[in-house]
């Protein structure tokens, strides 16, 4: 089963981060992808700009286009792994791994319904 | 709490909001201060344990409140009565934590909090401080160490700033939608002056003054998550990114000022440039042209350049001539001079900026360039002239370096001249 394990956390404080901590965690979690990626389980892994990068579309009579993400929320969606796992329980390994020593933030582990990876960006 | 992460950076994000909101209790800047610092430190007893709660701002404001509260309490105690009014304040513990659904409180409280830090009777470098201090946290002698100057000196800058503040009426009420654009270009105004404060440095001690440039653009974001649909907060935050892309690049190996077009573009920052782009792009739909947008959009031509040969010059010319009608300024008329020279000549160029003797007549940059284009028309003494008046206005060694490269040049023309 193909998981997307969603990255979520207040943007200001990862903002916050001095270079020196980002790299350390993203250093970090690359350790964790490598390993994914060995046995063949790391497909695309995204990381987002800030949501003042984001425009919404709200549907409508007349669709709306906003500026900004679609909610006002202290955690946003920063970016998202898809990992493929035999069972939740592995999932939520790779999740814990990918996540660990960090103090903030949360992951939200959702399995795939439909995979199309498709060839048009990257 | 530990790991890689501590709780600083959520202190640290946190700041501004609890800052705002316990200014907003207290209309006090330093009880407000007082008591974040309070609250941090029952957050730093309280959270390792028992891990931080789901909304840190929240809980900020609501120890921080409570606690500046039972220190006046316990005041009052030894002292007379206080009268009714500082007590109005005292209501339900509980109204607090209702704080944290209503965020529309939250904008103003922000907004003021770095509208208070701008009074235009304070001088920029006063205002910048003061940002810096109270908005963004950093101690006297961090930002006294970005200044380049002593921390006595600089903690009597903020102590002066900050009395001036606390003597002035503040703005407590909401504002109305004018008073609110006219704040938001306050702030957005200070915010693009202490970027400058950081970027224009060149020379040994530039890399100090880059966190000048980092705040800025953290409070710029802040600024635009305030207020997400602003199209000139858009192109600030834009024009500091596309500005910021380039600081690995502006500087060599000794320090020298290395020109945009001769700069290693491999050397800058790809992400912040996209990120720039895709802001823009956004604040383009809104049809509202601005200053900040179009700085921008020059900066972004330049980013959008694989070489400096491939920069759009008519482009540029277009975005600065719009500039001109805008906003017009001598520097923005000698900016567009630059693209003139090189779609037009130098000779264009220099008729073009004739008329800015006057208005520019103490300005570094207008006898560098002025200098640069009677140069390439082999006008060599009148550009030894400009040059030399350039040296004069310098001020970093960096700068007077770099004006002093082109003089060694004309001293060698001259030299195989006459051979």
């Amino acid at each position: 089963m193909l998981y997307a394990i969603l990255c979520y956390d207040d943007e200001t404080v990862v903002e916050g981060w001095s270079k020196e901590q980002d790299d350390a965690v993203i250093a970090k979690r690359r350790r964790v992808q490598e390993k994914l990626a060995a046995q063949g389980r790391l497909g695309p892994v995204v990381r987002l700009m800030p949501t003042t990068a984001a425009t919404t579309l709200r549907s409508g009579p007349e669709p709306l286009v906003l500026d900004g993400p679609f909610a006002e929320t202290k955690e946003q969606l920063l970016g998202f792994y898809i990992v493929d796992c035999a069972t939740l329980d592995d999932a939520i390994a790779a999740a814990r791994e990918l996540k660990a020593d960090e103090t903030g933030g949360a992951f939200e582990i959702r399995p795939l319904r439909l995979y199309r990876p498709g060839d048009g960006a990257g | 709490v530990s790991g890689l992460i501590g709780i600083d950076a959520t202190l640290g994000a946190a700041r501004p909001r609890v800052v705002g909101a316990l200014l907003r209790y207290f209309r006090d800047l330093d009880r407000a201060e007082e008591a974040f610092q309070e609250a941090c430190l029952r957050a730093l007893q309280h959270w390792p344990r028992h891990g931080p709660p789901r909304d840190p701002a929240a809980w900020l404001i609501f120890v921080g409140r409570n606690v500046a509260l039972d220190a006046v309490r316990r005041a009052q105690k030894q002292e007379a009565l206080p009268a009714d009014a500082a007590l109005s304040d005292l209501d339900d513990a509980e109204a607090a934590l209702a704080e944290r659904l209503d965020d529309g409180h939250y904008r103003d409280d922000l907004l003021r909090l770095l509208f208070i830090c701008c009074p235009p009777e304070l001088p920029a470098t006063q205002q910048i401080a003061l940002a810096l201090r109270i908005v963004s946290g950093l101690s006297v002698k961090e930002i006294a160490r970005a200044f380049l100057v002593s921390e006595a000196a600089m903690e009597q800058c903020i102590t002066r700033a900050k009395s001036r503040i606390a003597r002035s009426d503040l703005p407590f009420e909401a504002p109305g939608p004018v008073e609110r654009a006219e704040r938001l270009a306050a702030v957005a105004a200070m915010i693009y002056l202490l970027f400058n404060e950081g970027y224009g440095a060149s020379g040994g001690d530039a890399h100090l003054r880059l966190p000048l440039c980092e705040e800025a653009i953290r409070l710029a974001r802040l600024l635009l998550r305030l207020f997400p649909a602003e199209p000139e907060i858009m192109g600030l935050v834009a024009l500091l990114l596309f500005q910021h892309a380039r600081a690995a690049a502006r500087l060599d190996a000794e320090g020298a000022i290395v020109l945009l077009e001769h700069q290693d573009r491999s050397l800058w920052n790809r992400e912040m440039i996209a990120e720039g782009h895709a802001l823009l792009e956004k604040a383009l739909r809104h049809r509202r042209p601005g200053p900040h947008q179009l700085q921008a959009a020059i900066a972004g031509v330049h980013a959008h350049a694989a070489r400096a040969e491939d920069t759009d010059w008519a482009e540029i010319e277009r975005h600065y001539a719009v500039l001109e009608r805008l906003q017009p300024s001598p520097v923005v008329t000698l900016n567009r001079a630059v693209a003139v020279a090189k779609l037009r000549g130098p000779a264009a160029a220099l008729a073009l900026i004739e008329p800015l003797a006057v208005p520019l007549a103490g300005y570094f940059h207008f006898f560098g360039i002025r200098g640069a284009l009677l140069m390439q028309l082999g006008r060599a003494e009148e550009a030894r002239v400009a040059f030399d008046r350039a040296i004069a206005l310098a001020r970093t060694p960096a700068e007077a370096a770099h004006i002093r490269g082109h003089l060694d040049r004309l001293a060698a023309e001259a030299q195989a001249a006459q051979k």
